[in-house]
């Protein structure tokens, strides 16, 4: 079974930071499309995607939110641009237990990107009408052990969430959750 | 829940340090919208005309719009109101970028501040943590350079901040508002912040902005989305580049400054210099701009990237944004050829927080005085020879009021009549006290005549709307253009294009007819008036030719945002009732008919008679009185009732109505200082 290949879609996003304006289009659509019920409300913060914005330093950088890690980098390096120094985790996709990027304001709970599940395009490339996002998709083959099945996935998101807040935490806040419903 | 708003606003004692969280009545909401309709209804209700700009009883409102932090695109304005020092009456100026956003994600519509700080502050808001802090540190420190170092001591990189340079601690009357890309510049406004102690406002906000309809509203934004790429695609044929398209005017990305250089005035409003834009001169403006603009930047949730990142180290300036016309306004006002000496200047000034349009011109008016002998060598001791250096030398003195600095801060207006000597006759190009762009036309145009004359924005470059200024040459053009013009809000407003001629019976100035012109002016007016409430940009709406938003889908993203039953009838009665209450605020400050008119000189051709019925009928269009204002009748029509018994019991209004009453104030009383 581990040799068998299977055929994936890899969806991806180019980035192209040179047409970014930092008008974050793509924050605003991202979260009213992940509100319940959808675009009922709207709040960048809850964004899965963010604009890192120096505009005097000429940073423009969309990062999109990625894996949770469960726990911070042992080590970390610093980036120099422009003048600034900045902290490894600037620009890191992850969401992780040493700051605050990519996680729910009110819960801590941690945010992915998900491609816009069930849409034909993301949403923010479409509402990035500077061009700064494109959508590709190519297909790819992969070994069938690397396709991560929904359910996986979310165990391993719960098992990092868990290691940081504490089973118990995340039962009560999923408990808490589901009565704001 | 509210929609769209989140119903509490701040309201910041600065005297004593105390900080409220007040909720709305959701009445004001329905009532006047939100942002510079609601701003109105609490300055009639709490400042009245006895109240000095610079006191501690005028307030000094940041708004958002009613729809600023929804999807909507470009809905993204701060309205700033207070009482100007410079007029007199209500100023109030809207500010693109990131504020107004972040200030309804942090859960208010508005921050109210009252009283006056005993030492400088900045006032810091995270979600519900609000606090007045130290600003100490702060002062005299340039606008970007505060807005950084506030970050910096939060340890907040995403804070937005608005802040006061050296001009509004010293109270100069045209002082700003500065934040990032965008500013409140008109009015005085940053002096009012200054007066009041208030170094800057930093929000961050982490909350939700609830839409009542959301898959209708979502729809309603794609569409706004695909008709700016409509437009992008298909300019508006037989206008000036800069007209063509949308958004602010595209100084930033378009070189090609032909039309403003050879048809606005330069220097004090005085020249036009028809043969300026030469090969030469393209060449090297495009080169300079190439250089200077590092990358072109939008406001909050906008494509249109109106501003840019200004970077130019030969200069010896830092880094700075800049949009739109300010590039031009010190060259021209300093008669300079020279475009870097325009960026060059316009970081300096923004660091210190002034006004881009009124300050060179102030600054011309002083050289023009110079010139004249009327200002000597006594009181500009050490004024350099080069016009350019002129400039940077008055910019030092006005910013700290400074010998002459001190009779300039006030703008030409009032310094005219200080410095005397035959002075006023100098001051060419105030409208109510307030300095304008400097335009210089032949032919009377009705319906600027009154924008111009009657607009409460006294500011001629804001109130343009999406009628061309200028009919098209064929009647084929102007058939093909009412074809696709879907922001039209009815058939009359294009017949009335159509039939207007470049010469001929229908042609400036009898074409359009006084009553066309109102209508013309009331529909361009309401525009400007639902912008200002919402919190749309003027660059998507009001201000350009074919537009993405307009009288007939606001409505619906109103209703679908808020969940309110709104019609177009139903906005058009709101944003008539706002302009009056603004109107009535004015006239009980004392604005009166003889107030209204545009600079002497604005058009060459002037028809006095012609301008009287376009006055009367414009009063009378609104229900005001021949003095301008409104009449007790118009008043309760618009439920505005307590309004009308206030300015009759001030004696402003007369029992029999139409009847002008008491003689206003022959000029508002100098202001008084108290510092
Ligand atoms: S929408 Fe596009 S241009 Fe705007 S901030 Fe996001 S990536 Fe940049
Ligand atoms: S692809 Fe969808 S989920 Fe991912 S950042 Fe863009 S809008 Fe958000
Ligand atoms: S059109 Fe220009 S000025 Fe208006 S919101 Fe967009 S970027 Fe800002």
């Amino acid at each position: 079974m581990t040799d068998e290949k299977k055929k994936k879609i890899i969806k991806t996003i180019r980035i192209d930071v040179d047409k970014c304006n930092g008008c974050r289009a793509c924050e605003v659509i991202c979260s009213a499309f992940h509100a319940e019920p959808k675009y009922s409300s709207n709040n960048p913060a809850r964004s899965r995607i963010r604009v890192i914005h120096e505009p005097l330093r000429d940073i423009y950088i969309p990062v999109y939110a990625g894996e949770y890690t469960v726990a911070e980098c042992a080590g970390r390096d610093k980036y120099t641009i422009d003048g600034k120094e900045y902290d490894e985790c600037a620009f890191c996709r992850a969401s992780c237990p040493s700051r605050v990027e990519f996680k729910e304001p009110d819960s801590g709970l941690p945010l992915k990107c998900d491609m816009c599940e069930g849409e034909e395009e993301p949403l923010c490339v479409r509402w990035c009408l500077a061009d700064a996002l494109i959508y590709e998709e190519r297909e790819e083959e992969v070994a069938e052990e690397d396709v991560l099945t929904e359910q996986e996935d979310l165990e391993l998101g719960l098992e990092s969430l868990a290691k940081k807040y504490g089973l118990k935490q995340i039962i009560d806040t999923v408990a808490r959750m589901s009565k704001e419903d | 829940m509210r929609y769209a708003e989140t119903g509490f606003n701040l309201e910041i004692d600065l005297t004593r340090g105390n900080i409220e969280k007040v909720a709305t009545d959701p009445k004001d909401t329905a009532m006047h919208l939100g942002g510079l309709g609601t701003n109105a209804k609490i300055l009639w209700d709490r400042v009245p005309p006895e109240v000095d700009p610079f006191s501690p009883e005028n307030l000094l409102i940041f708004s958002t719009g009613l729809l600023c932090g929804t999807p909507a695109t470009g809905c993204n304005r701060t309205i700033v109101a207070t009482i100007s020092p410079q007029t007199q009456l209500l100023a109030y100026s809207m500010m693109g970028g990131f504020l107004a956003p972040e200030l309804k994600y942090a859960g208010y519509d508005k921050v109210i501040f009252r009283g006056k700080s005993p030492g400088l502050v900045y006032l810091w808001i995270h979600d519900d943590k609000v606090e007045i802090r130290d600003a100490a540190h702060l002062q005299g420190m340039g606008t970007l350079e505060t807005a950084e170092r506030i970050r910096e001591e939060l340890g907040e990189p995403k804070a937005q901040v608005a802040a006061i340079g050296l001009a509004g601690e010293k109270r100069v009357y045209y002082a700003s508002i500065e934040h990032g890309r965008s500013s409140a510049s008109r009015g005085g406004i940053g002096a009012v912040m200054g007066d009041k102690g208030l170094k800057a406002i930093a929000v961050r906000g982490t909350k939700d902005v609830n839409i009542a309809s959301p898959e209708r509203y979502f729809e309603l934004c794609n569409e706004v989305l695909k008709y700016i790429q409509h437009r992008a695609e298909n300019p508006i044929k037989g206008v000036p580049p800069i007209l063509a398209g949308i958004g602010s005017p595209q100084e930033m990305a378009i070189h090609d400054e032909k039309w403003h250089t050879t048809s606005f005035a330069w220097g004090n409003a005085r020249h036009r210099r028809k043969d300026f834009w030469t090969k030469e001169i393209a060449r090297q403006w495009r080169e300079t701009q190439e250089k200077a603009v590092e990358r072109l930047i939008s406001c909050y949730n906008c494509p249109m990237k109106c501003g840019a990142i200004i970077s130019y180290p030969a200069l010896g300036v830092s880094k700075y944004m800049m949009k739109c016309y300010s590039k031009l306004t010190y060259v021209m006002g300093a008669m300079a050829d020279d475009l870097e000496f325009g960026f060059k200047i316009a970081g300096l000034a923004q660091e210190y927080g002034v006004d881009g349009y009124t300050a060179p011109q102030v600054m011309a008016f002083a050289v023009e005085l110079y010139e004249a002998g009327i200002l000597t060598d006594k009181e500009l001791p050490g004024f350099p020879a080069d016009n350019q250096e002129r400039f940077f030398w008055l910019l030092e003195k006005i910013v700290r009021r400074e010998g002459i600095g001190e009779v300039l801060a006030k703008g030409t207006y009032w310094a005219a009549r200080e410095i005397g000597n035959g002075a006023e006759a100098y001051d060419r190009n105030t409208i109510k006290k307030h300095e304008q762009i400097p335009i210089k036309l032949g032919m009377l145009n009705p319906v600027y005549f009154l924008m111009y004359s009657t607009g409460a924005k006294i500011n001629i470059t804001q109130i343009e709307g999406q009628m061309p200024q200028v009919p098209f040459a064929t009647r084929e053009e102007r058939e093909e253009f009412v074809k696709d013009w879907i922001q039209a809000p009815n058939e009359k407003i294009k017949e009335f294009f159509v039939n207007w001629e470049l010469r001929g019976e229908n042609s400036f100035p009898y074409y359009p007819t006084p009553e066309m012109t109102c209508e013309i002016v009331e529909w361009q007016e309401t525009m400007h008036y639902i912008d200002d409430a919402v919190g749309l940009c003027a660059g998507l709406s009001s201000f350009p030719i074919k537009p993405p938003y307009h009288i007939h889908n606001i409505p619906q993203f109103i209703a679908a945002a808020t969940g309110m039953e709104m019609d177009e009838d139903k906005l058009w009665e709101i944003t008539r009732r706002n302009r009056t209450l603004i109107r009535a605020i004015n006239a009980r400050r004392g604005l009166r008919r003889k107030d209204e008119k545009p600079p002497q000189d604005h058009w060459k051709k002037r028809f006095p008679e012609l301008e009287a019925k376009l006055l009367d009928s414009y009063y009378r269009f609104k229900g005001w009185n021949e003095e301008g204002i409104p009449t007790r009748e118009t008043l309760a029509k618009l439920g505005l009732d307590y309004v009308g018994a206030d300015l009759m019991e001030r004696g402003i209004l007369a029992d029999g109505e139409d009847a002008a009453s008491a003689e206003a104030p022959a000029e508002a009383p100098a202001q008084k200082e108290t510092n």
